[in-house]
């Protein structure tokens, strides 16, 4: 449906923000952009949603080019920006039902409101609403055109857990109805939760996509789960583990093993924690998660 | 599958939307028709005027009517576009089927309607109370002018509006305005500028918006160099709104 062939784009002081960003997004699908702050995710939406041309590279939404596309395609899309961009002296509902005459058919603003808990602040100016009311209010922006496509950037930034649930079981419920849509998050919870299939960009590339099981199964033949165990112990000591494990001392005091943990290994950890005669204060393991593949990948931390 | 309104319903919307934006700000209100109000009052009753005109209220009315377009196209839609700017609101309207060029023509109907009623106010409370004889023939002329004086301030205030920061914006205009007002040949002609500089005054935009209204609601005159003059600067500043325009 939607096909980013690599992509470029330079930001207004010229430097290069994305290159060769290579994705693509289906209907009935969450497509979601992993990456830390500043990896481009903003500006590949931003190319895609035809606000600004990429200077090399394809752009296709819904088979057009954005850039230069007319009102029919836009009222197929919907944009949910990352700061909103909502009017500040308007009133919700007002908002609402002016964005809605945008429209031939829109989605009913009363139920739209209902739905996102927008008629407890409904004519309350947009300026006066905490940060989890006004992403709601973009959220029924970007949705009150009925759009085949949906992009949103960030939509969990300063959501309660409360608005936080919410807006993920209606974006699940878009999807059962067939819309494709394409998010951005910085948060891996995010997309490990919503997504289907998963880009993680970083410094302007696609380091690495695929659907969340395969990103965060094991690379290699076998069909175990990557595992990353943690356990506290008195710093400095050494574990002897078979090859290619090792406890690594992450921060002092802090050990991590990683791989495919098994059993096995685990009855060796131990003996070798007897050996020391050594209890560790915690222990904590869990599949390997979208934020260790990132961090294995660039090096980095994905916040 | 969805589809976009009627083209024609999205600007009229856009354009009913802007409008009582406008009119619901109170700095807005004050700029566009307290302060045109008190100084048409002021050059009534005062003897401001009276080194270039035995009537008064003639002189005034004009330049008032000038002012007027100052505040609403360069003052009120530079603000209003500046913060809309800086809050993305730009950017999302302009992925909804209004479309970029939806929302420029939005702002033009606001700034026309506007100033319908500010020539309402003004012009009625001139007609009504201060004893104002517009030449007759010169009303057909004064409204084309006004409209060209729209687009030369509008295309300017959007110009500053897209380039600098929302702030910024904010005190150009303001200070653009006043600066206008007091010595920019909009309420008085720029007659009594020193000669070296006079010529130049009247490239001012706001010289030949004050000058061609006065021609024309004075003398029953088209003020064909002033209109010029309000030409060239709103393809100049046109062009270079859509060479600078930033949208975010």
């Amino acid at each position: 449906m939607k096909d980013l062939g690599p992509v470029e784009a330079l930001d207004n002081k010229m430097v290069r923000v994305i290159d060769g960003v290579h994705l693509r997004a289906y209907p009935g699908q969450v497509t979601a952009l992993l990456g830390p702050n500043g990896a481009g995710k903003t500006t590949t939406l931003a190319c895609a949603q035809g606000l600004m041309p990429p200077n090399g590279g394809t752009v296709r939404l819904l088979g057009q080019n954005p850039y230069q596309a007319g009102a029919a395609l836009r009222s197929r899309v919907g944009v949910m920006l990352q700061e909103g961009g909502l009017p500040q002296a308007i009133r919700p509902l007002a908002l609402l039902q002016h964005v809605a005459g945008m429209y031939q058919n829109p989605r009913s603003v009363n139920e739209l409101a209902e739905r996102l808990g927008i008629q407890g602040f409904a004519n309350t100016p947009i300026r006066r609403l905490s940060g989890g009311e006004k992403q709601r209010v973009a959220l029924a922006a970007a949705l009150v055109g009925d759009p085949e496509v949906l992009f949103l950037d960030e939509p969990s930034a300063g959501l309660d857990p409360q608005s936080r649930a919410v807006v993920f079981d209606l974006i699940q419920e878009l999807r059962a109805e067939g819309l494709g849509i394409i998010l951005t998050t910085h948060l891996m919870d995010d997309a490990q939760r919503l997504a289907d299939y998963v880009f993680i960009i970083d410094a302007g590339r696609t380091v690495v996509h695929g659907t969340v099981a395969e990103l965060t199964a094991a690379t290699d033949e076998s069909t175990g789960v990557e595992r990353l165990l943690t356990f506290d112990a008195p710093p400095g000591l050494v574990f002897a583990l078979p090859e290619p494990f090792a406890a690594v001392e992450s921060v002092p005091g802090r050990y991590t093993v990683s791989g495919q943990l098994s059993p096995a290994l685990l009855a060796v950890l131990a003996a070798e924690w007897a050996a020391h005669n050594v209890m560790p204060a915690s222990i904590h393991m869990a599949p390997r998660s979208l934020e260790d593949v990132f961090l294995d990948i660039s090096g980095k931390d994905l916040r | 599958m969805s589809a976009p309104a009627a083209l024609i319903r999205r600007i009229a919307l856009q354009g009913r939307y802007e409008t009582m934006g406008m009119l619901r700000n109170g700095e807005q209100l004050l700029i566009a028709i307290i302060l045109p109000l008190l100084a048409l009052i002021g050059l009534t009753v005062t003897p401001l005027l009276d080194t270039y005109t035995d009537d008064r209220i003639a002189m005034a009315a004009p330049g008032v009517l000038a002012l007027c377009t100052v505040s609403t196209a360069l003052t009120g839609q530079g603000i209003a576009t500046g913060f809309d700017r800086r809050y993305g609101v730009l950017r999302f309207l302009s992925t909804t089927p209004l479309g970029q060029s939806g929302l420029i023509l939005g702002k033009i109907i606001a700034v026309l309607a506007i100033m319908v009623i500010q020539v309402v106010v003004v012009g009625g409370t001139a007609l009504l109370f201060l004893g104002w004889q517009p030449a007759l023939g010169g009303l057909l002329p004064a409204a084309a002018q006004l409209v060209l004086g729209a687009a030369a301030f509008t295309s300017l205030g959007l110009l500053i509006a897209g380039t600098v920061r929302p702030e910024a914006t904010l005190a150009i205009t303001n200070l653009l305005w006043v600066l206008l007002a007091a010595a920019g040949g909009i309420l008085f002609p720029v007659a009594s500028w020193p000669d070296v500089f006079e010529p130049a005054a009247h490239l001012l935009p706001s010289t030949a918006l004050g000058d061609a209204l006065r021609s024309a609601l004075i003398d029953a005159q088209f003020n064909l160099t002033a209109s010029i003059v309000l030409l060239v600067w709103t393809v100049v500043a046109s062009l270079a709104a859509i060479r600078w325009f930033k949208w975010s």
